[in-house]
C-alpha cells in the first residue's frame, strides 16, 4: 500500500510483495512482513509497544530507549538450521539485554517479548530518567489529556521520585515561529519535531544545542519554524514542549468532542478530527488516511476555522436588512422569483459547497426554469506545494462540474449580464459579488439579489443565514477524485440553518416538494440520477472516503 | 555583537582542499572547517556557521549544533593572550581552581570561566578551564595560547603574565 501523501519514510505499510516471515511475539507465532521494526509489527497484532521518539513516517532514531524489548533468534545447529522445538517450531536463543524496537527489524524464527518483566523494568527505569528534569506542570500544560509522559507514567513509571537534586533549567516560552510556542524544560528530546521539519516539510531549521545535560531544542539563530506545515509538530511532540499558539491555554483536550470530518481549505480534502466543545470549535487535528493525507495538514487548512465564530456572522434571515423569520423569507422569495423570467435568473454558486447542496441546487434551477438560467461557480487557484496543498482552492469544484453547478464560461456571462441589467434576481451561494467581480453599482440595479452564506451582503435583498463545515453533513468529491463526507460537530448558531434544508425548502416554496428530509435522502436521490454516485450511500462513503475513479464513470 | 569579516581567497582554497578529503559525504567536513574558521579568525561567528553551512550544503543549524556541542569552538572572541587551566583531578588536587582564581583576579577577569572563555574587559586575557592535558604529575598545569607550563605557581603565573602581556 503506498500513500498519496509523500511521507519520508512508511515505516508501518510493507510496500507490495514484501515476504511475510514467522516471528514470535509474546510466546504466538504470527506472520509479519519481512524487515518490518518491531514497533510496527507488534502493532499489528495489538501489542503496543510504548514510544517517544519512534514515529512510523519519520526516520529512525531510536534515542528514547523507551521501546525496548526483549529479543531472540532461532537456535542453529551445526549445519546452520534452526534447532525446533517439540511443536516444529525454532527453538529461540534469547539476547540477555533488551533491545530498542524501533530499530530492529524482524527476520525468520525471531522471538519477541512485549511486556516480560525485563522489559516492564527498562520502561521504568526510562520513566524515571525522563520525568528527573521535567518539570512536571501538568495543571497547566496543553498537553495534559494527550501527553505520552502522562499515560506511559501511568502505565509504567512509578508514584514516587527518588530524585532530590536540583532540576536543569532551561528556556521558556520561547518563540520560535509564527504559530509555535516552546517549552524547552517539557521536551524530552526525542526530536521528531527536527526530523519532521527536515524530512517531510523541507524545512531545516530546528536542531539541538548545547548537547549534554543541557541539550536545548532550538531554532538557528534568526530563523524561525514559520513553514506552512510547522503545527503538526505540535500533533507530533509526544509532551508540552511545542504548543500552538492559537490553540495554547484555550481548552483541555478531555473537553473537546472529536468529530471526523475535511478539511475544506483545498481540493486535497485532508481528513480532520474537528474538536470542538458545545458551540465553540478549538481546534483542527488531521485524521490518518493514508489515501489523501496521511497523518498531515498544513497549518493554513488547520487555521481556517475561525471565520465560524466571526462576531459579524449573519445568524438571522434578514428581509431588506430586516430581520425576519425563516418562513416568511422563503415563501416571499419563491414568490418573487417566479416573477422573474429564466433568463432574468442567475445563480454563483460555490465549490465549497457539498454536493447535497449542489445536488438540490440544480434541482431549485430547474424548478425555476432549467438550462437557461446562468449558473457557475468561482473557481480560486493557488499555488500548489507539492506537499498536500493543491492549486485548487475549492474542497468540492468536482462535485460542481458532475451535477452541471460549474458551467465553465458561464460566470462572464453572469457578470456582464448583471452590468447590463439582462439578469434581474441574482442567487449567490456562499460567495460574494466581490469575488465574482461584479461591481457594487451593477449589484445596486439588480432588482433582486438574494445571499445565502455566513456573512451579510448589505446590498442583498435577502440574507439567509447557512452553515459553515463544521455544522453539516454531507460528502464533497476531492481533487484526486475520491468522495469523502463532512460531519457535523456543531449546530450552527442562532437561526441558521443547514444550507441543503435552505434550498430544499426554496424549491419546495418555487416547484413543490421533493419528500427529502434528511441529507441521507438528499444523497440517495442524487445517487439515483448521478451515475458517478451509483448504489452509494453516505453510509457507505465511511471515514475514509471512496476513491470514485476506481468503480464509478468519474474521471 | 560579531562584525562581518571578509574571507580570503587563500582561506576559502584551504576550505575546499580539505574538503576534497571527505569524498562519500561533504558534511564530514564540518568540523575541520570549524577548527579552520576559529584558527583564522578567532572564533566561530554566526557569519562562519552561515558560510561553512553553505559551503557543505548544509543548514546552517546543522553546523550551529556542532558549535554549541564541542566546547573548543567560541561564539565570542577570546583574549589576546588565552590561558587554559586543567580543572581534572590531579591538577584539581594541586591547585589548578587557586591557580584560575589568582589569574582572574591578576588579569581583572570577571565571569566564570566554565562554559567557555571569560574575557577580561579590554579583551587581552581570557581565562577558561580544561579538562587533563596529559602531565597529571607535574599538576598544576596550564596552556597560554599554544605553550604548556607545568608545576605552575601563583609566582609563576605572575612571570607568565607579564612575560605574555
Amino acid at each position: 500500500m503506498s500513500c498519496a501523501c509523500k511521507n519520508p519514510f512508511n515505516h508501518d505499510l510493507a510496500t507490495e510483495n514484501t515476504p511475510m516471515v514467522n516471528v514470535q511475539i509474546d510466546g504466538e507465532w504470527v506472520q509479519v512482513p519481512k524487515g518490518m521494526n518491531i514497533v510496527a509489527a507488534a502493532e499489528r497484532f495489538s501489542k503496543f509497544i510504548p514510544h517517544y521518539c519512534y514515529h512510523p513516517k519519520l526516520s529512525v532514531v531510536g534515542n528514547c530507549r523507551m521501546c525496548l524489548v526483549e529479543m531472540g533468534t532461532p537456535k542453529m545447529d551445526a549445519n546452520r538450521q534452526p534447532i525446533l522445538a517439540a511443536d516444529g517450531k525454532p527453538e529461540i536463543g534469547w539476547m540477555p539485554r533488551p533491545q530498542i524496537g524501533c530499530a530492529t527489524q524482524v527476520s525468520e524464527g525471531m522471538g519477541i517479548r512485549t511486556n516480560s518483566p525485563l522489559v516492564q523494568e527498562c520502561r521504568k527505569g526510562v520513566m524515571e530518567f525522563l520525568l528527573i528534569n521535567h518539570p512536571l506542570d501538568c495543571p497547566i500544560c496543553d498537553q495534559a489529556g494527550e501527553c505520552k509522559l502522562q499515560e506511559y507514567s501511568f502505565e509504567h513509571g512509578q508514584s514516587n521520585s527518588r530524585f532530590i537534586e536540583e532540576k536543569v533549567t532551561k528556556p521558556k516560552n520561547v518563540d520560535i515561529g509564527e504559530r509555535i510556542v516552546l517549552d524547552d524544560e517539557r521536551c524530552i528530546m526525542c526530536s521528531r519535531c527536527i526530523r519532521f521539519s527536515k524530512e517531510f516539510a523541507q524545512d531545516d531549521v530546528l536542531g539541538f544545542t548545547q548537547r549534554g545535560s543541557h541539550t536545548t531544542l532550538a531554532v538557528y539563530p534568526g530563523k524561525r519554524l514559520d513553514n506552512n506545515y510547522s503545527l503538526n509538530t505540535v500533533d507530533i511532540c509526544p509532551v508540552g514542549a511545542l504548543t500552538s499558539k492559537d490553540f495554547r491555554f484555550k481548552m483541555r483536550v478531555w473537553f473537546l468532542k472529536e468529530t471526523k470530518s475535511i478539511c475544506t481549505g483545498c481540493s486535497t480534502g485532508c481528513n480532520v478530527l474537528i474538536g470542538s466543545r458545545e458551540s465553540e470549535v478549538h481546534r483542527l487535528t488531521p485524521r490518518e488516511n493514508e489515501e489523501v493525507n496521511s497523518l498531515w495538514m498544513c497549518d493554513q487548512g488547520r487555521l481556517g476555522f475561525h471565520e465560524i465564530h466571526d462576531e459579524n456572522r449573519l445568524t438571522t434571515p434578514l428581509i431588506h436588512g430586516v430581520k425576519s423569520d425563516w418562513n416568511t423569507a422563503i415563501t416571499q422569495l419563491a414568490h418573487q422569483l417566479q416573477g422573474f423570467k429564466p433568463e432574468q435568473i442567475a445563480i454563483i454558486a460555490s465549490a465549497r459547497m457539498t454536493n447535497e447542496e449542489l445536488f438540490l441546487l440544480s434541482g431549485l434551477r430547474k424548478a425555476l426554469g432549467g438550462e437557461s438560467i446562468l449558473c457557475d461557480i468561482i473557481s480560486r487557484t493557488g499555488v500548489a506545494d507539492g506537499i498536500l496543498r493543491s492549486a485548487d482552492l475549492n474542497p468540492n469544484t468536482h462535485g460542481a462540474q458532475l451535477l452541471g453547478i460549474a458551467n465553465s464560461g458561464k460566470l462572464e456571462e453572469i457578470r456582464s449580464g448583471v452590468t447590463k441589467g439582462s439578469i434581474q434576481a441574482l442567487l449567490i451561494f456562499n460567495e460574494t459579488p466581490g469575488e465574482a467581480g461584479i461591481s457594487l453599482e451593477s449589484l445596486k440595479k439588480t432588482a433582486l439579489v438574494v445571499n445565502l452564506g455566513m456573512r451579510l451582503n448589505g446590498l442583498a435583498h435577502y440574507n439567509l443565514p447557512s452553515s459553515s463545515f463544521a455544522e453539516k453533513r454531507g460528502t464533497m468529491i476531492n481533487g484526486k477524485g475520491r468522495l469523502q463526507r463532512l460531519n457535523r460537530a456543531l449546530s450552527a448558531p442562532g437561526q441558521s440553518r443547514d444550507d441543503w434544508e435552505i434550498i430544499r425548502d426554496l424549491k419546495a416554496a418555487v416547484g413543490g416538494g421533493n419528500g427529502i428530509h434528511t441529507v441521507e435522502e438528499a444523497f440517495k436521490a442524487m445517487a439515483n440520477v448521478v451515475p458517478a454516485f451509483k448504489d452509494l450511500t453516505i453510509h457507505k462513503v465511511g471515514d475514509l472516503g471512496i476513491d470514485l475513479t476506481l468503480s464509478n464513470s468519474l474521471v | 555583537m560579531s562584525c562581518e569579516v571578509k574571507v580570503s581567497k587563500e582561506f576559502e582554497s584551504k576550505v575546499d582542499e580539505t574538503i576534497t578529503h571527505y569524498p562519500v559525504s561533504k558534511r564530514s567536513a564540518s568540523l575541520p572547517l570549524l577548527h579552520l574558521w576559529q584558527e583564522e579568525f578567532g572564533y566561530v561567528s554566526n557569519q562562519g556557521v552561515e558560510w561553512i553551512a553553505a559551503k557543505l550544503d548544509l543548514q546552517p543549524i546543522n553546523v550551529y549544533e556542532l558549535v554549541t556541542f564541542y566546547p573548543m569552538f567560541r561564539e565570542q572572541p577570546a583574549g589576546k593572550i588565552q590561558f587554559r587551566v586543567c580543572r581534572t583531578l590531579s591538577c584539581a588536587l594541586a591547585g589548578g581552581y587557586e591557580l584560575f582564581d589568582h589569574l582572574k583576579k591578576n588579569c581583572k577577569i570577571e565571569g566564570d570561566g566554565h562554559h567557555g572563555p571569560a574575557v577580561s574587559p579590554e579583551g587581552k586575557y581570557s581565562i577558561e578551564f580544561v579538562e587533563c592535558l596529559a602531565s597529571c604529575g607535574t599538576g598544576p598545569v596550564l596552556m597560554v595560547n599554544d605553550d604548556f607550563y607545568e608545576q605552575v605557581s601563583n609566582d609563576k603565573a605572575n612571570e607568565l603574565v607579564k612575560k605574555y602581556g
